[in-house]
């Protein structure tokens, strides 16, 4: 019987992580700093897209360009490391070419909501079949911390050295009013509800979005007196379920709360369906493109 | 099988019991795992691994309940548990 | 279906035909943006692509069109978009993860005159040096340059085989006045028509790396939802397609990027001479400005003077080889282009100094007629 010992960490066989089949091992460590949350939020995402039991050839990581968008660069499945805002019409183009790849965008704040924000809305608008994961970290993390579309009125980054005069985006209504089929918010210290509601995302056809809040304490927490840890008891002490809250309701803090869970989760056709049925009736299923 | 009786021992065997691994030289040392370890039974060793830091160490192995909540929370795939062989049932053959 | 290739004799514009040559290629993803004068080529293609088993769509910007393409491609569908100056600036930084991540896809650039909103419905060649340089760092790229409706038909078909060959983005250079002019297109039979499909990747699916150079140093491709898990970045990369910070590994890379269209010149580069076996006096020029120059090289033989006219196919990478050559026995050079002297720069680099160079060229928004090169013709010679 193997057997860990007190003070003893190491088996005989080099231990094999579960999730090292959708890692890529030989690029281990990643490039994360310690504490940072996208490590968590990435691991959920590759949970859920195991727990899919779907074929795994199918899957297709899309990431724009900043800390969280290293993501694709770990992920044992094709993957496309694209530009800085552009991966969702990059995704898009994949998506609506070979319908049958389940398409997971897996970026940052500022990748998708300020550089990436017009395509957002669009991609949600047309429903195209995607499940984007934001890790909202609340700044330009890898730039060394400047202020993002998701920054706190107040907050300080590099750039509002005297807090942020500016107020962010309530990013789950943005989704929803643009059309989402699916939006919910967790963070990564929630990483159960997290991996389900990615999972559940991931099998749901349409436009799905996932907030993850995520510590970054390199760049953010630094200036803003939160250590890595003081952060995760913030998401621990101060979020609220409330699943089917109405997007509107979660502007700023609720009650000092922040609200979590999933708000929105409707049935209705995607980009590629509406397209055969507007513009291909005749087609059929075994088409090229 | 559905049970006429509850089994005496049904407290003990119900409690899953895990055995958690670390691979050591992936671990940036936050402590997530640590301070989240619902059964607290893990602890930073003395040790430095590859990169500098300290890896978790198992305090007390027999405390572990396999809920993968370190396996989960850790940012590095760094530590995660698998299901220990349950003590008391012998293997069907 | 509806059949890709529409093989007769019709009446079409330089647009349409573009859409045509495209079609006949094997392109199945449009992704585009509406701008004159490039917005026909765009309607073209959402009539036909469904019915041919194809998907178009409108994209919120030139920026999401060139990424859609991109996309599109490493899907395994060859892809185009057109857009004119003002969209090809937005297209610049997705036209260079293309270029890095060897991507084929066909770029189309309706020019107009410049700069910025400039005159939209007037054509010029001012975007030549933004084909060659618009995106940030050294890359070879590939641009072709139609003369007629006819031609534009065969260069987007050209356009997509060497992207296809050469795994890199292909620009097609035309402009307004090609774009909007009405001529005789013929096309023939599919059967007739040499298409080229990219390099596939194929072997041990573990062992694949997605950047090992193949025949003419161009990786074989594979494509997302094959089961070879490959990583494609535009960070400098390996090899396997990892990322790799260093030196050592930008100078691999790019020798390679470089080396596969530098070392393949003789295939990439198409040029048409005219009268040029006892010319003195050579014309250079492409596009609706190789129209300019024939007739130019006619009338001035009229009046006895030995002109000969190049007309590049292939600006970019530039036939720096058959110019030096004629440098070597003519009297000089007229470049004519709409624009104030771009590829006659380049002219000017490979002549070499060997003969005197003009330029007949001008602010955009008309093309240059043919009195303006017999003018130097009379005034320099
Ligand atoms: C066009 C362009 N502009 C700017 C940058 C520089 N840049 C790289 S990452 C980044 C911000 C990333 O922020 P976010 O998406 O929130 O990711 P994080 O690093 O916080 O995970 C910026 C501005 C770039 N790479 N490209
Ligand atoms: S800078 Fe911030 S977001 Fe980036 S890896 Fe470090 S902690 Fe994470
Ligand atoms: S599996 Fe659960 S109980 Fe066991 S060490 Fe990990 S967190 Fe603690
Ligand atoms: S959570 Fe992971 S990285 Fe953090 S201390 Fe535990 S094992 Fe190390
Ligand atoms: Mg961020």
């Amino acid at each position: 019987m193997e057997s860990a010992k007190k003070g003893k960490t190491q088996s005989k066989q080099p231990p094999r992580h579960p999730l090292d089949d959708w890692l890529r091992t030989d690029r281990m460590p990643h490039i994360w700093c310690p504490g940072c949350g996208i490590g968590t939020a990435f691991s959920a995402c590759l949970s859920a897209m195991a727990a899919t039991g779907l074929p795994k050839e199918n899957f297709v990581m899309v990431s724009g360009i900043g800390c969280s968008a290293r993501g694709a660069g770990y992920a044992n499945v094709d993957s496309y490391h694209t530009t800085h805002g552009r991966a969702i019409p990059f995704a898009t183009g994949l998506k609506l070419a070979n319908p049958d790849l389940n398409v997971v965008v897996f970026s940052g704040d500022g990748d998708l909501f300020a550089i990436g924000g017009n395509h957002f809305i669009h991609a949600a608008r047309r429903n195209v079949d995607l499940t984007v994961v934001c890790v909202n970290n609340y700044n330009y993390g890898m730039t060394g911390g400047q202020v993002a579309a998701t920054t706190p009125h107040l907050a300080k980054t590099t750039t509002t050295p005297r807090g942020n005069p500016e107020n962010p985006f309530n990013i789950p209504l943005l989704a929803f009013a643009a059309g989402a089929a699916y939006v919910a918010r967790w963070t990564m210290l929630h990483a159960r509800d997290l991996m389900d509601s990615i999972e559940e995302a991931l099998k749901k056809p349409g436009f799905s979005f996932i907030e993850v809040l995520s510590p970054c304490p390199i760049n953010y927490g630094r200036r803003n007196k939160e250590k890595a840890l003081d952060t995760l008891h913030i998401y621990q002490e101060q979020t609220i379920i409330k699943n089917g809250a109405h997007p509107a309701e979660l502007e700023g803090r609720q009650d000092g709360k922040i609200v979590l869970g999933k708000f929105w989760d409707v049935a209705k056709p995607s980009c590629n369906e509406l397209y055969e049925k507007t513009c291909r009736p005749d087609f059929g299923k075994d088409h090229a493109a | 099988m559905k049970l006429w009786r509850v089994p005496l021992d049904a407290g003990h065997v119900k409690v899953t019991r895990g055995i958690v691994h670390v691979i050591e030289d992936r671990c940036k040392g936050c402590g997530y795992c640590i301070e989240y370890c619902p059964t607290h039974i893990l602890g930073f060793s003395k040790h430095y691994n590859k990169k500098g830091y300290h890896p978790p160490q198992i305090l007390n192995p027999d405390g572990c309940v396999h809920c993968r909540y370190c396996e989960i929370i850790c940012p590095e795939f760094a530590i995660y548990s698998v299901e220990a062989p349950k003590p008391d049932t012998q293997p069907e053959e | 279906m509806e059949p890709a290739v529409l093989t007769g004799t019709h009446y079409m514009t330089g647009d349409e035909a573009c859409a045509e040559g495209a079609l006949a290629a094997g392109c199945l993803f449009f992704g585009g943006y509406p701008i004159t004068p490039a917005t026909e080529v765009a309607e073209r293609m959402a009539e036909r692509l469904p019915g041919v088993g194809g998907v178009f769509i409108q994209m919120e910007d030139e920026i999401a069109a060139m990424a859609s393409i991109a996309g599109a491609s490493c899907a395994g569908v060859k892809s185009m978009t057109s857009t004119s100056g003002p969209g090809f600036s937005l297209m610049m930084e997705n036209l260079g993860l293309a270029i890095v991540t060897e991507t084929p896809c066909v770029v189309v650039n309706v020019q107009r005159a410049g700069p910025s909103t400039g005159l939209p419905t007037q054509g010029a060649q001012g975007d030549m040096y933004q084909a060659r340089w618009g995106s940030h760092g050294h890359y070879e790229i590939i641009a072709l340059a139609p003369a007629s409706a006819q031609d534009i038909f065969y260069q987007t078909i050209r356009a997509f085989n060497l992207s296809e060959k050469y795994r890199t983005p292909v620009l097609v250079m035309t402009d307004e006045v090609i774009g909007h002019m009405s001529e005789r297109v013929v096309i023939p039979r599919a059967e007739e028509i040499t298409v080229f499909n990219r390099p596939r990747a194929k072997g041990r699916k573990d062992r694949f790396k997605p950047f090992e150079p193949g025949p003419l140093g161009v990786p074989p491709m594979a494509i997302a939802g094959e089961g070879y898990n490959i990583h494609v970045t535009g960070l400098t990369h390996d090899e396997r397609g990892y990322p790799v910070m260093s030196v050592d590994c930008q100078r691999e890379m790019m020798a390679r990027l470089i080396g596969k269209i530098q070392n393949n010149l003789d295939d990439i580069i198409e040029v048409e001479g005219y009268l040029l076996d006892d010319a003195e006096i050579v014309l250079i020029s492409y596009g609706v400005s190789a129209r300019t120059s024939r007739a130019a090289a006619d009338e001035a033989r009229e009046m006895g003077c030995k002109v000969g006219f190049l007309r590049l196919a292939t600006v970019w990478p530039f036939p720096e080889k058959h110019i030096r050559e004629l440098a070597q026995r003519v009297k000089g050079f007229i470049t004519v282009e709409i624009n104030f002297g771009q590829i006659h720069r380049e002219v000017e680099r490979a002549v070499q100094g060997k003969a005197p160079c003009f330029l007949a060229g001008h602010c955009g928004g008309t093309v240059i007629s043919p009195d303006a090169v017999l003018d130097i013709i009379r005034r320099e010679f």
